[in-house]
């Protein structure tokens, strides 16, 4: 395996959550009824013509401005012509020579590393229809027949082409999961793998190390989930290199990733070459983004992922909080933001988010877009800890308390009793009760067996069901035990 | 004179004033179809229903004082790759046979807001690709002046249909020239309106960027007042002109004093017959007398805008016609895979024109010969459109005629695709380069047939365009009709 260098390129397919197709009034939505969500245009029927979707433009702008791009003045639509059932002209409307955006990277971080890759281009297209194959377990050349679905077919498509900058399955991996995180921060798709709505193919060669030269580029699809990405380079990355070193040849080709058997698999190729006989749309004007458009939607770019990672660490978070906390969803770091408003510290405020407030949204299975805690009740909860008002095991059951809709840290705190007794004369009867009722206990520790000083200690929290502040307990303890 | 022969302006003035009703009119247009279809056949489908109901719905709303205009409970036909609602759709091919579209095209739904009857769908070249309307796959059409030859094409069943009385008006679509042609060759007026001012939405496309829809019609007046029925912004159709729209009535009346008039050189010559350039030197100089400056203008590149044409337009055909593959809608042939059942479906479905037609642009846009054929077209676009517009900085209008040669008999170049395409030589500069361009009716030749003269127009230019044709109209004089009853007879 030494020897030879991996050279990888990623490239995605994100289908945009826009509220209408790409070129027609349908709902892009999915999982409805097949064929509900379709018209004349997505169709394909005669006589219908595309318009293009300007919020569709607006959010591959975006989704180049993240990547850093550079968004085209001018960009075209071409036709790709291929005969296929799911596709209902037998063109697809994308681009070719002028894409929306180019040359852009993402930084990706890897074992505490940032490594920068390449974006070769994001162009705009449409998605085909779904076909379903029926009988022979879904195999295309033994079906005994095919359904289409159309609903999907005209829904907005955006491609990202890596350059190949990538050099190991784990590095792939790291960078389709930033890019997934990237897209979804900024809203413009579910970036759902298991529904498709974000899709990876990956171009994997490999050359002796220090060669200036590309190998022979395989390209391999069909990996539904971010491990099997990385299964699939890495078995393709073995397999080129066991081919290459056992003297034999490397053919351009399409593999399939086969989930169970984890190999790669050539894929049965189209008859004749792929020439898609590219060609301009004549159905749609060149669109134009001037500069004040690609402005705009500059401006109305979300906080990225990276830039929103260096402003916790600046807040003083260390390195693995402040990815947890730039992980968590956004209505959970909207409270992080609100708690800092409200004057609580960075780190209790994070902690507790992504501690308890975590658990708790997994354990009720809450939506975060629900959560029942504001920035205010947070800081509140913190302060009340900071002051004593409540001990922090107390304050655990106080956040309980507020996420069941009990009232504000304040109120829970009291009607469920949880507020610290801090007052010595308070507590002065439970000391006093306690040390009455194990005279051994005293007699120990007269004899010098300090330590039973805990277990008394214990016995009064019991007493006041933790109300008590133990530092308290224990000097009054200490006090009355030495007189 | 009896109904049929009236123009709309005449129909719609006797609706107006009483003297006949909507349904009268379309009674007259149905009972003149059912004494000249079968020597014409002018329509694959009549929608008797429908028009009735429509020409009902005329004559009530008149009657209450609601008159939706010029075309208001006239009859009108369409040729039949307009989409409508529920009616047979075909483009006369055997692959869309029984074909019925879900929604009506944008034109179909301009024409019924203003009250139009639409009384059926006319017969054309398969998916509009001839220029004699006999590459329909449900037989062709004839011309009502002579029942031995071809009404033109592809818009030959509109153009028939308006020549023989069997509709006042009707829609064609021009890629090339298959609206001027078959109105030269038919005796009747024939527009072109600037690409991108009529929707496309609903016409079944041959070639996007050079296809659009116009009118057939008696006179120059109707011509202009159809137009402004069927144009306007469509937001249906991403390359519909958003701006404002010239008054192609407006200037009607004003006779061509002060007008630049440029007779295109290169359109004439070998190849032209004599009739045809008697007629159109006759009218120029009419032209002249009526106070136009006349000159000569050189359009080098007009030579070669056939060969540009005969790449573009297949080429776009080519991805055009690709959806036709028996999915979906349409001819079904059997398969055992996918892949077979396209195949077969499409070599059934398609005549031989469509086939050449879709190989030659598959071949124009192969890798390793896009720029050598589609690639060179586009330039040679490109340069036409530059002398245009330097030509236009001279004249008002630019004249030729619309076609080399009068009617030709059927069967004379069906099976010589060049010399047919070469019928389209005076026509299809314009659709490459999107101006407007219409074909009056001057005169006949020796056998009584009709000939047509073109005037172009740049882009928008559709107000001097219909103030020349309209003198051309006055100065012509044509009042010669097709003698068919006595064919018929």
């Amino acid at each position: 395996m030494t020897g030879w260098e991996p050279v990888i390129g990623i490239e995605v397919h994100v289908e945009l959550a826009t509220r209408s197709k790409m070129f027609c009034g349908c709902a892009v939505e999915f999982g409805a009824e097949p064929n509900t969500r379709v018209c004349p245009v997505c169709l394909g029927l005669p006589g219908a013509l595309p318009v293009p979707n300007r919020t569709a433009i607006e959010w591959i702008m975006a989704i180049g401005l993240a990547l850093n791009c550079a968004v085209s003045e001018r960009s075209v639509f071409h036709r790709k012509n291929y005969f296929y059932a799911d596709l209902p002209k037998n063109y697809q409307i994308s681009q070719f020579d002028i894409p929306v955006c180019r040359d852009g990277y993402l930084d990706v971080s890897v074992d505490g590393e940032t490594r920068r890759v390449g974006i070769e281009r994001a162009h705009m297209e449409e998605d085909t229809g779904k076909s379903t194959h029926v009988g022979a377990g879904g195999r295309i050349h033994a079906a005994s027949s095919t359904l289409l679905d159309f609903n999907r077919s005209g829904v907005p498509l955006v491609e990202i082409v890596s350059k190949p900058d990538i050099r190991s399955a784990a590095e792939a991996r790291a960078y389709a999961t930033q890019l997934r995180a990237l897209v979804a921060e900024l809203g413009v798709s579910d970036a759902r793998l298991e529904e498709g709505s974000i899709r990876f193919d990956a171009n994997v060669s490999v050359r002796p190390e220090g060669d200036g030269e590309l190998g022979t580029k395989i390209e391999v699809k069909n990996m539904n989930s971010f491990r099997s990405l990385e299964r699939a380079i890495a078995f393709e990355i073995r397999r080129q290199i066991e081919v290459l070193e056992s003297n034999g040849g490397l053919a351009q080709e399409t593999r399939h990733w086969d989930e169970e058997a984890e190999v790669t698999r050539p894929m049965r190729t189209k008859e004749g070459s792929s020439d898609y006989r590219y060609f301009t749309e004549p159905d749609l004007a060149p669109m134009s983004m001037d500069r004040g458009w690609v402005e705009q939607v500059r401006s109305m770019l979300p906080e990225l992922p990276a830039a929103r990672l260096a402003r916790y660490r600046d807040a003083g978070l260390d390195e693995d909080l402040a990815g947890v906390l730039s992980d968590s969803p956004a209505p959970v770091r909207h409270v992080f933001e609100a708690a800092l408003a409200a004057g609580a510290a960075p780190r209790p405020a994070a902690n507790w988010l992504t501690g308890e407030v975590t658990g708790w949204l997994r354990r009720t299975d809450t939506d975060p877009a629900t959560l029942p805690l504001s920035g205010d009740q947070l800081a509140e909860l913190i302060a009340m800890v900071d002051d004593g008002t409540v001990s922090t095991s107390a304050a655990k059951e106080v956040l309980e308390g507020v996420l069941d809709g009990e009232g504000r840290p304040g109120e829970v705190a009291d009607t469920r009793d949880l507020v610290q007794i801090s007052d010595s004369s308070a507590l002065e009867a439970a000391v006093d009760e306690a040390l009455a009722a194990n005279p051994e206990a005293v007699a120990n520790f007269r004899a010098g067996e300090k330590k039973v000083v805990g277990f008394l200690v214990g016995q009064v929290m019991q007493a006041t069901q933790g109300r008590a502040d133990p530092k308290l307990v224990n000097r009054l303890l200490n006090e009355k035990l030495s007189s | 004179m009896s109904l049929h022969e009236l123009t709309v302006v005449e129909a719609g003035a006797k609706l107006r004033s009483g003297e006949a009703t909507a349904v009268d009119l379309l009674e007259t247009v149905l009972e003149r179809a059912h004494r000249t279809e079968a020597q014409l056949h002018a329509y694959l489908t009549l929608d008797r229903e429908g028009a009735l109901v429509a020409a009902r719905t005329a004559d009530a709303d008149l009657g209450s004082g609601v008159d939706r205009g010029p075309l208001h409970g006239i009859p009108v036909a369409l040729k039949d790759n307009m989409c409508t609602r529920g009616v047979e759709t075909t483009a006369a091919s055997q692959i869309l046979a029984g074909y019925r579209p879900p929604y009506d095209a944008t034109v179909v739904t301009r024409l019924r807001d203003g009250g139009a009857v639409i009384v059926g769908k006319t017969n054309l070249d398969e998916f509009a690709m001839g220029s004699s309307t006999e590459n329909s796959a449900y037989g062709p059409s004839f011309n009502p002046w002579d029942i031995s030859r071809v009404p033109g094409g592809s818009s030959g069943g509109s153009a028939a249909a308006v020549a023989a009385g069997s509709a006042f008006a009707a829609l064609g679509s021009d890629t090339g020239g298959s609206i001027r042609q078959p109105a030269s060759l038919s005796g009747i007026v024939g527009l072109k309106p600037t690409y991108g001012t009529v929707s496309r939405y609903g016409l079944i496309a041959f070639a996007s960027s050079l296809d659009q829809i116009g009118p057939l019609t008696k006179s120059v007046t109707d011509a202009a007042l159809t137009l402004e029925v069927i144009w306007g912004h469509d937001p249906l159709d991403a390359t519909s002109y958003p701006g404002d729209y010239p008054d192609p009535s407006a200037d009607l009346d004003a006779g061509v004093d002060g007008l630049r008039i440029g007779v295109v050189g290169e359109l004439a010559g070998e190849g032209y017959e004599p009739a045809v350039e008697g007629a159109v030197s006759a009218t120029i100089d009419a032209l002249a007398n009526a106070g136009a400056e006349v000159v000569e203008v050189s359009l080098p590149t007009v030579d070669i805008a056939l060969s540009a044409y005969y790449l573009v337009a297949p080429a776009e055909a080519s991805a055009n016609l690709a959806r036709f593959d028996g999915i979906r809608y349409g001819h079904r042939a059997p398969g055992s895979t996918t892949e077979e059942l396209m195949a077969r479906t499409r070599a059934e479905g398609f005549g031989p024109e469509v086939t050449r037609r879709i190989l030659l642009g598959t071949y124009a846009l192969s890798a390793g010969y896009y720029d050598a054929f589609y690639g060179q077209a586009q330039r040679v676009r490109a340069g036409l459109r530059d002398e245009f517009a330097t030509a236009y900085q001279e004249v008002d209008v630019l004249v030729s005629p619309t076609s080399p040669t009068v009617a030709f008999r059927a069967g004379a170049k069906i099976d010589d695709p060049l010399s047919m395409y070469l019928t389209d030589i005076c026509t299809n500069p314009l659709n490459l380069v999107g101006h407007p361009g219409i074909s009056v009716p001057v005169g006949v030749d020796e056998q009584g047939l009709p000939i047509g003269f073109q005037v172009m127009a740049p882009a928008l230019g559709e107000r001097v365009m219909f103030r020349v044709a309209a003198e051309v109209e006055r100065l012509a004089g044509f009042d010669a009709r097709p003698q068919l009853e006595e064919v018929v007879a």
